[in-house]
């Protein structure tokens, strides 16, 4: 249960400062990625991370720069707050060569290596075979780090997180699962697709913690990742986070919404990470509108550079089509 | 020169690869305890211990991916899928992560994974076990597929698939596991990834690898006794393809037969009969004959799955038909 509004805000103010820039990064990132959709810059499949930003900004904030990050499709957000330039994520989302991925990927298969982000996987659940194959490297090779691994509540149904929960717990690996639980997989609600809507209790069940956080709360998000990170660093094995939280957007540029209400949008946006963490820290007189204001200048600054970047950035050329299918190797 | 199996090969090829690489490591189910089920990892669990020779659940899609992960991570895994037929699980992690990784990351990623699996039919196993997908694995970009047909290549080929930055895929055909024959050298680097001529002959190439390049070599030696001098091309590395020596040979002998132990509709043997098409087809004295599996799911009984895989008799036959002419 959320302490919002009960206890101050137990982080220095330079880190609540931290908190409120890199989920206001994610807002204003995607509003722009929204804008240049409409505009036909950026194209394919879009899915806006708009509404959970707290469970990015709050995890990733808790990871090591040498810790993995294994995410889906809905992925924008993981990438910023991890450090990737927004530039590059933005030459990518326009299919540039400047592209993080060199405009192989776009908006669904973000990467960087140098950051240990692992992607932009578009296959639900096919990410966490992988963590936990990275986790199992990490735990072969004695180092002492940890790989978050993001999904939907939809992917709890797949037959791939069931194997990927039971081999992190059989074999004990250092990975932090962080179910981003936001109501709806596509259309469907949780209730509508699964026998056990307790997601804490269905990880519970391979003997790994579990625990339900809510998503809309940076605090409880970024003490309850700090938590879990150390102790699957420690050697405790694997862990599971549920993350509630809610898309404020539709679940692709494509989707018409028709199962839900307006209404139940309006309620979650009350609850919306960014405006309530801010008025938290105003009502404790350690931020101000002007704090906001000033951060939102430099955030939109950063946004206006990196949509200039990649709307100025050279296409790949065709010629090199064939590139990156296999490593290049020098030839005996 | 003492002969060796194809199991014994195998086995000593990870053996060695564990020996001299501590980044190795065989995942899959019963490699360990039980001795894998071709008992091609017997006794490694003695030597390496657990944390190499890891036992896993029945979970091809979790312990594949977990493979994809372990690479990225700075691991050798190879992953035991104990047959081609429950790979089926696996595809997800093998097509869309596997394959596509390096790719859709601009090239930031290699994933240095090789994944075993006993294919093909023979053992009155019926539907759900007999099956052969080496075409679907080859159409894939982004892997690569060995198809081990001699004692030799059944010593090296883990070699040249470890050393490989991407994913590289194993077949290993389960009647193979108990041919004998003679180690020979290992394949040097330029050798690696092409196609070998088994048998030289003027007459027709008959192509083949895998499970099917004893049977291809027995027809041959029936040919001969005919008169008809086959050439053999094994082609031991179906992506990528040697299409040059795919081409060379066939322009020489005017004449090919494919044997591929897949269904004949959309099998490999179709892709190379169009490569044969694009490359050689003025040079042919006669149609591309396939020899292939039958249009049917695995029967159980005997002479019926005899009847549906490919024979030498059958090989013979379209031999024959590509030589004299009329029908195989
Ligand atoms: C294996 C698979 N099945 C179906 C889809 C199509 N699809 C894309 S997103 C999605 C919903 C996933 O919901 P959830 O896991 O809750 O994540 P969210 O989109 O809500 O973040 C579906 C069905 C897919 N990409 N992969």
């Amino acid at each position: 249960m959320t302490l919002r509004g009960i206890h101050p805000v137990p982080f220095p103010i330079e880190e609540s400062r931290e908190l409120v820039h890199q989920m206001l990064r994610i807002r204003r990132f995607e509003e722009a990625c929204a804008e240049w959709y409409g505009l036909q810059k950026i194209r394919g499949f879009l899915h806006l991370y708009i509404g959970e930003e707290a469970v990015a900004t709050g995890v990733i904030h808790e990871l090591a720069p040498d810790d993995a990050i294994v995410a889906t499709y809905r992925e924008h957000g993981h990438a910023l707050v991890r450090g990737v330039p927004a530039k590059a994520l933005m030459a990518e989302m326009f299919g540039r060569s400047t592209g993080c991925s060199r405009g192989r990927g776009g908006s669904m298969h973000l990467f960087d290596a140098e950051r240990r982000f692992y992607g932009g996987n578009a296959i639900v659940a096919g990410g966490l075979p992988v963590a936990v194959g990275l986790g199992l490297a990490d735990r072969m090779l004695a180092r002492p780090r940890v790989t978050a691994c993001f999904f939907g509540e939809g992917a709890v149904a797949e037959g791939a997180f069931h194997e990927a929960m039971n081999l992190a717990a059989l074999w004990q690996l250092p990975v932090l699962f962080c179910c981003e639980n936001n109501g709806y997989a596509m259309g469907t609600a949780l209730a509508r697709s699964q026998s056990q809507t307790d997601l804490c209790a269905r990880a519970a069940s391979y003997g790994m913690p579990a625990r339900a956080v809510d998503g809309m709360d940076i605090v409880a998000v970024t003490l309850a990742a700090r938590e879990a990170a150390a102790q699957v660093r420690n050697g405790a094995g694997p862990a599971f986070l549920e993350f509630q939280t809610y898309r404020f957007r539709a679940h692709s540029m494509f989707d018409p919404e028709l199962y839900r209400e307006r209404a139940e949008v309006e309620l979650w946006r009350e609850r919306g990470p960014l405006h309530t963490f801010t008025d938290r820290l105003k009502a404790e007189k350690v931020f101000s509108e002007a704090d906001f204001q000033r951060i939102d200048a430099e955030v939109a600054d950063e946004i206006r550079a990196a949509l200039e970047f990649a709307d100025t950035s050279p296409l790949e050329p065709v010629e090199d089509l064939l590139r990156d299918v296999h490593t290049p190797q020098a030839s005996a | 020169m003492s002969t060796t199996s194809a199991r014994e090969a195998l086995h000593d090829a990870l053996r060695e690869a564990l020996t001299n690489d501590s980044r190795v490591l065989l995942i899959g189910e019963d490699v360990g305890r039980y001795g894998g089920s071709y008992a091609v990892s017997k006794s490694l669990l003695t030597e390496f211990g657990p944390q190499r020779i890891r036992d896993a659940p029945l979970s091809e899609l979790g312990f594949t991916g977990a493979g994809v992960g372990a690479a990225l991570g700075g691991l050798r895994p190879i992953i035991e899928i104990m047959t081609v037929n429950f790979s089926l699980l696996a595809l997800d992690q093998l097509v869309n992560t596997a394959a596509t990784l390096r790719h859709m990351s601009g090239g930031q990623f290699s994933v240095p994974l090789v994944v075993r699996m006993a294919t093909g039919a023979g053992r009155q196993l019926a539907a759900q076990h007999s099956h052969s997908f080496d075409g679907w694995f080859a159409h894939i970009p982004g892997l690569k597929v060995l198809t081990p047909g001699t004692v030799t290549d059944a010593r090296y080929m883990l070699g040249i698939a470890l050393a490989d930055p991407d994913p590289v895929i194993l077949l290993e055909h389960a009647q193979f596991y108990s041919e004998t024959g003679t180690i020979g050298a290992p394949p040097t680097p330029d050798e690696a990834w092409r196609a070998a001529t088994r048998r030289v002959g003027r007459d027709l190439t008959l192509i083949a690898w895998g499970g099917m390049l004893s049977r291809a070599l027995a027809a041959a030696q029936r040919l001969a006794a005919e008169g008809i001098e086959a050439e053999v091309l094994d082609l031991r590395s179906l992506r990528p393809l040697d299409n040059e020596r795919l081409i060379e040979s066939v322009r020489r002998t005017r004449r090919a037969v494919v044997v591929d132990e897949s269904w004949r509709t959309g099998s490999f043997a179709a892709e190379i009969s169009a490569r044969i098409m694009e490359g050689a087809l003025y040079e042919l004295d006669a149609p591309v004959l396939r020899v292939c599996s039958a249009e049917v799911p695995m029967p159980y009984a005997a002479h019926l799955e005899v009847a549906a895989t490919p024979q030498i008799e059958n090989i013979v036959a379209a031999a024959r038909s590509v030589v004299h002419g009329g029908s195989a």
